[in-house]
């Protein structure tokens, strides 16, 4: 199934990309896909232990099952204002 | 109870704009004649950050999250406060020393509720919404991750 992936500030920089379609296998956690970008961009790894994820934005727990058409975001520690 | 506006007002409240922020604007949007009092908060970009001088900024926001986590600070100090009216713009792009980053403008019938609520609203946003913002330096640049402030009031 396939889900879309958004990016921002420091995280968006190190994956050189702002949007991705991906395709997971049904039981994929949050967690589970950012494992599968820190393979593709081991630069990520100190984010890590601070990212939130937001799956239809609303943060969520790491371990959240994605469904099909999900909009998965990575948000580093906020700094806006 | 609180009075609805109309939604094609009350959408105009929460967004993320490109453009100079205009407070006269907001200010005008938001104030009512059932409110006594009327509180602005701008941010404003800083010249210098712990020491360093500061160039100029560059905020990038999440903006259909940041619009609905502003939604959610404006619902909760209607419902707590008995507000009218709030409304919270933020800027994003490339921002220069001086300009404002953020406008946060509450009206309320007395002023003790539209100062706590804006200070509210303000330390709100820094913690929940999904903006982030990079300082260029002479030398490098960084992006800024999680407000000070919000370490801090969480040590409180």
């Amino acid at each position: 199934m396939k889900v879309h992936l958004r990016l921002f500030a420091g995280v968006r920089e190190i994956a050189g990309q702002k949007e991705m379609e991906l395709d997971v296998t049904q039981g994929t956690t949050a967690g589970g896909l950012w494992e599968r970008l820190l393979t593709e961009h081991p630069k990520l790894s100190p984010y890590t232990n601070i990212v939130k994820v937001a799956i239809n934005q609303d943060v969520v727990d790491r371990e959240v099952e994605l469904q099909a058409e999900d909009e998965v975001a990575f948000l580093p520690p906020v700094s806006g204002g | 109870m609180v009075p609805c506006k109309p939604l094609e007002k009350r959408a105009l409240m929460y967004e993320i704009v490109q453009d100079i922020l205009d407070a006269k604007k907001l200010t005008q949007r938001v104030a009512s004649d059932k409110d006594g009092a009327l509180v602005t908060f701008a941010g404003i970009v800083r010249g210098n950050n712990l020491g360093k001088k500061v160039l100029f900024l560059e905020y990038e926001a999440y903006p259909e999250m940041a619009i609905k986590m502003m939604k959610r600070i404006g619902d909760e100090i209607r419902t707590t406060c008995g507000l009218t009216s709030v409304a919270m713009h933020h800027r994003v792009g490339r921002l220069n020393v001086g300009e404002t980053s953020i406008l946060i403008v509450v009206s309320a019938p007395h002023r003790d509720d539209a100062f706590a609520a804006c200070q509210y609203a303000i330390n709100r946003f820094k913690r929940t919404v999904p903006v982030w913002k990079k300082e260029v330096f002479e030398d490098g640049e960084v992006w800024v991750e999680g407000p000070t402030e919000a370490v801090k009031a969480a040590k409180e």
